[in-house]
């Protein structure tokens, strides 16, 4: 089975859910896989804290121009839908940032001008931690391409496992790479506005994608009820709710899993994963 | 010479645009006939890359000098690289910002005066 957490707004505690999840299942002898495909800020691994047993570069595919045989007649500036390539009379300019990888420039150039290279954006640790298996991806400092990177973490998905998978925050395009293929989504959310806000992002999304999900809030009071409401009108279920308490915080904030520390919660993330399996099937 | 100004509008009347990737159209005159031509910018809802497009869109029309109030990185550097001149800091109507060229009020610039317009002005969902 594979869960994905994933939230709309971010900093509303994937990365904890996911790894406390993972880290309680584990300890009552589930087969555990955890994949922190977060990969512009991955943090799981501060919690698991796994021994690193293999690390692989990622790369991406982007062409290079044979000035010798270019005739700068610009068919490949006409082909590029992400405005990647410039051409002037006597020069070609290719901005990598902005390369989706087609190959359509390559593909068209009517004088074979264009071959395509390698170009390294990030890498994938992989390990174990407290018996889980894990990996997780780092986007090099200043790309902005992550679904290849994200892609290439999926690979490593062990379907006799449950795996879970923290998401990046959002709805976009990375998010949609990490949510897709998924059994089932946990949406984490807060309750203020902006939580909510984003959570009806999330909920839409998925409504797209025909993925089964629940809620979780986190840091939860009792002073902000909308999300109740939202959730009640829209028929969606609330799973869990961890309030908003100074040990958990202290906990996180030394690195540490808190149901490492508060066992109590392990049985709690034990009938979350019990629920999710119920609306699941 | 042709001059490629970033503009709100269609005529010589119409304000400046101080964006240059996203503006609405560019006024493309020219300083030797006195004729100007209104061309919609194909790049102003661009995913990214606006600046690029639009720089590709003033360089394929024989624009020898760029006009705008701001420019950003990846355009400012194909327009160095197409070795079109760069004046930055226009404001009021193109007639203005044509007559402030030709009396030597504009500034050049040797580099961006802006981040990539996408990122900075732009509120982007994350």
């Amino acid at each position: 089975m594979i869960i994905s957490i994933a939230s709309g707004k971010g900093g509303t505690g994937k990365t904890t859910i996911s790894t406390n999840l993972a880290f309680s299942l584990a300890q009552k002898g589930h087969k555990i896989q955890l994949l922190d495909c977060d990969v512009e800020e991955p943090n799981a691994h501060i919690f698991i804290k796994p021994k690193v047993e293999l690390k692989e570069t990622t790369s991406f595919v982007v062409p290079q121009i044979d000035e010798e045989k270019c005739t700068y007649c610009g068919e490949c500036v006409r082909v590029c839908a992400y405005n990647a390539l410039f051409v002037a009379k006597d020069k070609v300019m290719f901005f990598p940032q902005l390369c989706h990888s087609c190959g359509g420039c390559a593909y068209f150039c009517p004088e074979k001008a264009i071959f395509e290279t390698n170009r390294e954006i990030g890498e994938i640790e992989a390990g174990s931690g407290y018996s889980i298996e894990f990996a997780y991806g780092k986007l090099n400092i200043g790309e902005v391409m992550s679904p290849p990177l994200i892609k290439r973490l999926k690979k490593r998905i062990d379907e006799d496992k449950v795996v879970i998978i923290d998401a990046p925050p959002g709805t976009s395009c990375p998010v949609i790479e990490v949510v897709k293929g998924s059994d089932f989504c946990l949406l984490v959310t807060e309750p203020t506005p902006f939580g909510l806000n984003d959570l009806k992002l999330a909920v839409e999304m998925l409504k797209v994608l025909k993925i089964p999900f629940a809620v979780l809030i986190n840091r939860w009071n009792e002073e902000y009820f909308e999300i109740d409401s939202y959730c009640d009108k829209e028929n969606i279920s609330i799973v869990m709710r961890i309030p908003l308490e100074r040990k958990i915080a202290e906990l996180y904030s030394e690195g540490v899993l808190f149901s490492k520390e508060l066992l109590e919660w392990q049985d709690a993330f034990c009938k979350l994963f019990d629920s999710i399996e119920g609306l699941w099937k | 010479m042709k001059i490629a100004i970033s503009s709100m509008g269609n005529d010589l009347s119409s304000q400046v645009d101080p964006r240059f990737g996203r503006c609405q159209e560019f006024i493309i005159f020219d300083s030797e006939t006195l004729e100007f031509e209104a061309i919609p910018n194909e790049a102003i809802n661009a995913a990214g890359g606006a600046g690029i497009k639009a720089a590709q869109l003033v360089v394929d029309k024989g624009s020898k000098v760029v006009i705008t109030g701001n420019i950003g990185p990846n355009a400012f550097n194909v327009l160095a690289g197409a070795g079109i001149n760069v004046f930055a800091g226009a404001t009021g109507t193109i007639q203005n910002a044509i007559d402030a060229y030709k009396a030597g009020k504009l500034q050049e610039v040797n580099q961006a005066t802006n981040g990539p317009g996408a990122i900075s002005t732009v509120p982007t969902y994350r």
